[in-house]
This record gives structure tokens, C-alpha cells and sequence, in this order.
């Protein structure tokens, strides 16, 4: 095509204008990943536990679970509107939902409303916004809403009710210290929420001394149970007992590339571990690794607590440390603690070690090999 | 070999970013731009000292003709596009977002080429100083981006060995599909060139790097490679495949040490359409005065691949594109990773344009950023290994001696961390600053040092 040509066709071409142009530093592209994303789709993979729990514990567990998402969302949007800060987009990052749902998967079914109140206030307040907002708490918030509410309230927070089908299997569960629906007349019909039950770990450091011969954790700690225990047939938190719901979220987290898989599998298996090498040599003293594996928190605080973003290394020699920390400190709490569980206090225990974690394990970066590989 | 079932290389980290923009041009085939009545060709088209302008104005010039002399060892020839007259030396707007000065050439309509080069057809039994006068000759830079003379990388410094040259043909950038044309079009200037560097340096292991969503460039190379003794290496798509370091580390497995080059390891790297360029500088004795450009952009009627002459204005590379049909509101020069945002359409094209970007609204919105959450997503996308978000938290602290201590010097500035950020923070613009801020500071004490 010649000059002249062009030269016609040019009165037709629109050009632009170079007034609109904005100027910016590159890249000049960005992924369409969001925080907002990242938040919905974490509670996605929420989803199989808080079923679970719903359908072990019934209605009430669904009715703290939707109370702690109402209170940690309203609290948050409390707090942006005193502290002046953008009510909407703070609450759209959909952050505080995800504290709602995982408080209430960390408190016990049947807890009266105030509960989830005092622990969303807990946790969104003191947990988080104090420290300027999401990503900039040193310690999980739920985590801090639940061990506020274990010192504050710790009657109501260590009463469980039994899961759906424990009563069903009462001869197994005699050691839970349940009411014996046999005995109660019109057991049939009395709500569930009335009975309580105790957790398998709260059993087993209650358990007396051992006869001469026996075994002391028999009766909790055997191959029929372990199927029970893993089902989700045990007390416990609503999000903490259903072991593959627990699973499946964290395979759609690291599927999602939403947490490092090292953390859940390094915290569970040095519990394992450690647990392994006490149960072997004074058996009298624990349970076995998998009754530890199985009960208490271990699986919930491991996939959804220690991965938390925010709060949790960022490189994966930090991850291993950070992990395995929090497996020994677990391991110490549940047998020579105080406390039946351990999972929180070892969480928010290495929480406070990430700052120096991300300090000393920096990755190497490319080029600084130890030794250069020569080419063939 | 089997050449279906070969193991497609990679380097560690980086990013995927969306597939989308390559689409609008990379089937469109490189058309001839037509003459033009004016060019302002830019004086410094090439990283390093500019050339000394050697016309005046009121000269008349011829296609080819010497512009500009080359004003060091780093610096680059220039060589006139068109023939015509020069009507002075103005300044234009530089693609560097400073004001630059620029040989306003009037054509006279005629394109009329001087000869200046004999071209050197048996090239394989002359003399590698010959071939390496000739790439200065031409003016060649590399036209991948960084525009660094040819000339200076074909120098081996004395005491290295090179053993390996490695053609880059992964065109990593999104929306670029300039380097995918050449090579599918015009595979044995391509192929050519990378045998004429190899004679020039004396190495026998030559590869070409390619991505493997240009498959059917990959095809279109292989069928010649084996002539030429050249191997073709598919490449995953990955971002920044391109890069120098990370480019070498997939194909021959050697780690560029910090602040090293690539002939630390033995390499040296080209871009696909520098070797194209030494193809024709050699081969037909034309110095480099046109490159083929990827103008595009979803707002353009016509987006394209245009062979266009340097001094072009990316005003007239839009309109040979048939004009835009939305307003845009971003001009890049170069992809959308590493390009350079423009404020004005008058811009020439220079040496190093490999692609003009033209963003609509939606595309160019500036994005507010939050907090970070510390996913850990610009860590993994870091093809350095740099933690960057701890960086960026450094020095938004002011901390420039943490920054230093965890190399924030030996960022790429790729850009993979603020593309991949869900907090859209600006990462790579923080460590940028505080690169500079470093650099100044250690000028500082280098010059307090010397008192």
C-alpha cells in the first residue's frame, strides 16, 4: 500500500489522545487474586467441618457458629466505624468470616450466646484490629479469642455434649462419664444438649492409676475406638472432632495454594512422633501416637490454625521450624501439662517466634550456591 | 532425538500470568510498514555512552547512511532509516519518560540505500575480528530490551571461557508475539545469525530457548536446526523465562553467581532478532535501522505485527493499526511485565521496541493496595529466591540495611511479585526504591572515601 493511500484512508482513523494517558511504574498487569478471593475461598474449605460439626452436634452448634460469624463481622464493623476507618472494604475483605467461622468451629456446641460474643470480641479486637488491622497481628485472633475464653470462662468452655451416635454406642462411651440413656427414664426424649460428656483427652488425664497388669487407657485408646474417634464420634470443639472433613479441607487448602502443606504435616507428625516415643517407653503415661492424632484439636489447629497467613513463617525452612515447634510444645502440654490440649497455647506460642523465624531462615537466593554445578 | 517426548525445561519460581494478550497478534503475520514522511530517530538507542551525532542539519542523507559514530566501547552506531534530508536535531519525547534528543530526518520520498558494507556471504571462513567489526558496524544492540551494544557482549573479557551461546527466543512478556513472527517467518535468518556468533566466538553449543506455546515456531526452527548444528530447547511457559539468568539455569543448568554475568558460567545469551539482525548485518551488509514491533491492544481495530523503521512514532504504528476504537488510557513501550508507561504518542520507536501496548480503562485502573498477609506468594513467584514481601516491609520501614543484607540487589525487577500480589501491593516499585536509595548511598561513601 502506498503513501498516498494511507494518506486518504487516514481522515476515517481514530487516533487517541495523549491527555488520557496515566503513567505508572511497571509491571503494568496484575493477577486477578485478591485478598478478598483468598478469604472466600478459605471459607470454602471451611465448609466440610462446619457440616460436619453442624450434623454431630445438631442445632446448636449451628447456632453458635452462625452467632460468632454475626459477632465477629459486626464487631469489625464496629471497630472501622469508631476508629474512622472504611467500614465496607474492611469487612468485604471478608477476613473477620473467617475468624467468625473458625471461633465457632473452636468453641464447644451449646454454648450460651455470649460466648461467641465475649470471644469475637476477643479475637477481632484485641486479636487483631488493635495491632492496625488484618496482617498485622502477631497472633492468630482466634486463637486469642479461644484461650480468652478458656481463662475467662473455663467451665463453659470445657463443657462438650456427646456427637450424634455416641449415645447410640453407650457401652463404648461408659469411661465419658455420659448419662446412661438406659437409665434415664424417657431418655428418647430429653435434648440432647442437656447431657454432657467429657473429651477423650479430658478423660485420659483424669483416669486413675493403673491396676497392676492393665493397661490404664484400654477402654479409650483401642483399635474400635480409634474408627469411632476418627468418624468424628467423640466430644470435643464443633470443627475439631470429624477427622475426614478436617482431611478434605486441607487438601482443597493446598490444592487452592492457600497454605504450605509442610505445616499441618510437620506439626501432626512430630505429635505423632514424640507421642510414639513416650507411649513406647512408659505406656502407662499416654495413650498411643494415633489416639493423639485422632482427638483434641490436633488436626484443626494443625490444617486451619497454624497456617493461618498472617501469623504463620514465610519460607519453608521457617515453616518446618515453626511446625515442629509447635508439635513439641503440643506433645509437652497434653502429657505433663496442666491442661488436657495443648494445640492453642503451642499455636500462639511459636506465633510470637515467626518475626525471629523470618529473620534467621531467609531463603538462599538464586546464584548463591554452595557448590556450582559444573555442566556436562 | 525424539522430539516429542523431550523434557521441557524451567527455572525455579516465577509466574503465569494470563495468556490472553499474545492471542491478538501471534497469528497475524509481520507486515512492511509503509515510508513515512518524517522520522525522529532518537540519538541513544543503546545502553551506554550515546553516539556522536556525525551530520548536521541541512545534510542529505541516504538509507543506511552513518548518523552517529560510536562514542566509546559502550555505545552504538546509528544508522539513518530512510533517505532524505535532516531537518535538525530536535527534542522529542524519550521513551524513558525524559525528554531526549532526536536527528528529525524528512524523506525524500525515494528511499534511496547507500552501499556501506560488502556483505560477507562465506562468512564461515572469515576471520571472527571481521565478523565482530561488522556487528559493531551495524549498530547492533540487543533488541530484547535492555539495548546493551552487541558489540560489548561479544567481547569475551579476557580470562573467560565461553562454551555455550543460547539464542533467546522465549518472548516471556505477555502480549508480545514479535520474536514468535520472526522466528516463524524468517526461521534461517534467525538460525543464521546464532551460526555466525558461534563462528565469531568459537563455540560449538548453540540452543535456542524457546516457550512452548509458540509450538509451531518451535516446529518451523527444528526443521532447519539440524543444518546449522543449532539445538532447539522448549521451554515451559513461565514468566520471566527470558531473563538472562533464569534463561541459562533452564537450559544448561548453571546459576549466574550475584552480580556476575553470564560469561561467569560460560554463556553468552542473544535475543532471537539480535541474531536475526547479525544475519542481515553479515550476510546482505545492512546495518540495523527497522525491527518488527507488536503493536497491540485490545482498544486497537487492528492490532498486528509491523516491521517498522526506527525513528517511527508510535502515533503512526497506531495508525497503520487502523486507529483505536475505545480511548486508551496506558501507552507501554515493551511488554506489560518490564515496559515503560508513556505520556505522549510522539515517542519514536528506537532499537529496543519489541512491542507498543495500548490499555483501555479497565486494564490501566490504578489499583489500591492493602495490607500484606503475608501469603507468601511473591516468595514463591520470586525467581531470585528474594523474600520480597519481608523486603518491601523493610524498607517501607526504612530499614534499607535489612533490604541490603537480604540482597534486594540482586532483584530482576520482573515484576512477578506485584503481579502476583492479592493485596496488590506495589513490591517490586519499593524494592526499586530502595535499590536506588542503596546505590546513592554507596556513591556516597565511595566519593566520602575518596577525600
Amino acid at each position: 500500500m502506498g503513501i498516498n493511500d494511507r494518506v486518504q484512508e487516514k481522515s476515517s482513523v481514530r487516533l487517541p489522545d495523549a491527555k488520557n494517558l496515566v503513567l505508572s511504574s511497571s509491571p503494568h498487569l496484575s493477577s486477578s487474586a485478591d485478598v478478598r478471593k483468598i478469604m472466600l475461598l478459605v471459607i470454602f474449605c471451611m465448609l466440610p467441618a462446619c457440616g460436619a460439626g453442624v450434623w454431630f452436634f445438631g442445632l446448636p452448634a449451628l447456632k453458635v457458629l452462625l452467632l460468632s460469624l454475626f459477632f465477629c463481622v459486626g464487631l469489625e464493623a464496629l471497630w472501622c466505624f469508631c476508629a474512622g476507618k472504611p467500614v465496607w472494604g474492611t469487612i468485604g475483605d471478608c477476613s473477620a468470616a473467617v475468624t467468625g467461622i473458625l471461633l465457632a468451629l473452636n468453641l464447644p456446641p451449646g454454648v450460651p450466646f455470649y460466648v461467641p460474643l465475649v470471644g469475637a470480641a476477643l479475637a477481632i479486637w484485641l486479636g487483631k484490629q488493635i495491632y492496625g488491622g488484618l496482617g498485622n497481628n502477631p497472633f492468630n485472633p482466634v486463637l486469642v479469642g479461644r484461650v480468652g475464653l478458656l481463662i475467662a470462662l473455663p467451665a463453659l468452655m470445657t463443657t462438650w455434649s456427646p456427637a450424634r451416635g455416641m449415645a447410640e454406642n453407650y457401652p463404648e462411651y461408659q469411661a465419658f462419664g455420659m448419662a446412661d440413656p438406659a437409665l434415664a427414664a424417657g431418655a428418647t426424649s430429653a435434648p440432647m444438649e442437656l447431657t454432657t460428656c467429657a473429651t477423650p483427652l479430658g478423660v485420659a488425664s483424669t483416669l486413675p492409676a493403673p491396676e497392676a497388669g492393665k493397661n490404664r487407657f484400654e477402654k479409650i485408646d483401642n483399635p474400635s475406638m480409634w474408627k469411632e474417634y476418627f468418624i468424628g464420634r467423640q466430644g470435643g470443639c464443633i470443627g475439631e472432632t470429624c477427622a475426614p472433613a478436617l482431611l478434605l479441607g486441607g487438601i482443597l487448602l493446598v490444592i487452592f495454594n492457600l497454605i504450605n502443606w509442610r505445616v499441618p504435616l510437620y506439626f501432626a507428625g512430630t505429635v505423632f512422633v514424640l507421642s510414639g516415643i513416650v507411649h513406647f517407653f512408659f505406656p502407662q503415661v499416654t495413650p498411643t501416637p494415633l489416639f493423639h492424632l485422632l482427638t483434641g484439636g490436633l488436626l484443626l489447629g494443625a490444617i486451619f490454625m497454624a497456617t493461618d497467613m498472617v501469623t504463620s513463617p514465610i519460607t519453608g525452612t521457617g515453616c518446618l521450624i515453626f511446625a515442629v515447634g509447635c508439635g513439641i510444645i503440643t506433645t509437652v502440654i497434653r502429657i505433663w501439662g496442666n491442661y488436657p490440649e495443648g494445640v492453642s497455647f503451642s499455636i500462639l506460642f511459636m506465633n510470637a517466634l515467626v518475626p525471629l523465624i523470618d529473620r534467621w531462615f531467609v531463603k538462599r537466593p538464586f546464584g548463591y550456591t554452595r557448590r556450582r554445578r559444573e555442566a556436562k | 532425538m525424539n522430539k516429542s517426548s523431550r523434557k521441557v525445561m524451567s527455572f525455579t519460581g516465577g509466574i503465569h500470568p494470563v495468556s490472553e494478550g499474545k492471542k491478538l497478534t501471534d497469528t497475524h503475520a509481520v507486515h512492511t510498514a509503509p515510508l513515512l514522511e518524517r522520522y525522529t530517530v532518537l540519538v541513544q538507542q543503546n545502553a551506554g555512552k550515546a553516539p556522536d551525532v556525525v551530520v548536521k542539519p541541512g545534510d542529505k542523507v541516504l538509507k543506511y547512511q552513518l548518523l552517529a559514530k560510536a562514542s566509546g566501547f559502550v555505545s552504538a552506531d546509528l544508522h539513518s532509516p530512510t533517505s532524505g534530508e535532516i531537518a535538525g536535531i530536535v527534542e522529542v519525547p524519550g521513551p524513558m519518560g525524559v525528554p531526549a534528543l532526536a536527528l528529525d530526518i524528512r524523506s525524500d520520498g525515494e528511499d534511496r540505500a547507500c552501499e556501506i558494507f560488502a556483505p560477507i556471504p562465506e562468512w564461515r571462513s572469515a576471520e571472527p575480528q571481521v565478523l565482530l567489526q561488522r556487528v559493531a558496524d551495524a549498530g547492533l544492540v540487543g533488541m530484547g530490551g535492555a539495548s546493551f551494544p552487541t558489540r560489548v557482549k561479544l567481547s569475551i573479557p579476557p580470562g573467560k571461557k565461553v562454551d555455550t551461546l543460547i539464542l533467546n527466543g522465549a518472548e516471556c512478556e505477555p502480549y508480545l508475539s514479535a520474536d514468535h513472527r520472526l522466528m516463524l517467518e524468517s526461521p534461517c535468518r534467525v538460525l543464521e545469525g546464532a551460526a555466525i556468533i558461534g563462528h565469531l566466538l568459537g563455540i560449538q553449543n548453540i540452543y535456542v530457548g524457546i516457550e512452548i506455546n509458540k509450538h509451531d515456531a518451535i516446529a518451523e526452527l527444528e526443521r532447519f536446526s539440524e543444518d546449522y548444528g543449532i539445538r532447539i530447547v522448549p521451554l515451559q511457559v513461565q514468566y520471566p523465562q527470558g531473563s538472562e539468568k533464569q534463561l541459562i539455569n533452564a537450559i544448561v543448568n548453571r546459576a549466574v553467581p550475584p552480580g556476575g554475568l553470564p560469561a561467569d558460567v560460560g554463556c553468552v545469551v542473544q535475543n532471537v532478532g539480535t541474531a536475526a539482525a547479525v544475519s542481515d548485518a553479515v550476510t546482505l551488509g545492512i546495518p540495523l535501522v527497522e525491527r518488527i514491533v507488536t503493536v497491540t491492544g485490545k482498544v486497537l481495530k487492528d492490532p498486528g505485527n509491523w516491521k517498522l523503521r526506527i525513528g517511527t512514532p508510535v502515533i503512526k504504528a497506531i495508525e497503520f493499526c487502523g486507529g483505536i476504537t475505545a480511548e486508551p488510557s496506558k501507552l507501554i513501550l515493551g511488554g506489560p511485565m518490564m515496559g515503560f508507561a508513556q505520556n505522549s504518542y510522539e515517542v519514536p520507536v528506537s532499537k529496543n521496541t519489541s512491542g507498543i501496548l495500548l490499555f483501555s480503562r479497565r486494564r490501566a485502573l490504578n489499583y489500591s493496595s492493602g495490607s500484606c498477609i503475608r501469603c507468601g506468594r511473591c516468595v514463591q513467584g520470586c525467581p531470585m529466591g528474594l523474600c520480597t514481601c519481608l523486603l518491601a516491609t523493610a524498607i517501607e520501614g526504612g530499614r534499607y540495611d535489612l533490604a541490603e543484607q537480604n540482597h534486594v540487589m540482586d532483584c530482576l525487577e520482573c515484576g512477578s511479585c506485584a503481579y502476583v500480589c492479592p493485596a496488590h501491593r506495589p513490591l517490586v516499585q519499593t524494592l526499586r526504591l530502595a535499590k536506588a536509595e542503596i546505590r546513592r548511598q554507596r556513591a556516597a561513601a565511595k566519593a566520602n572515601g575518596g577525600k
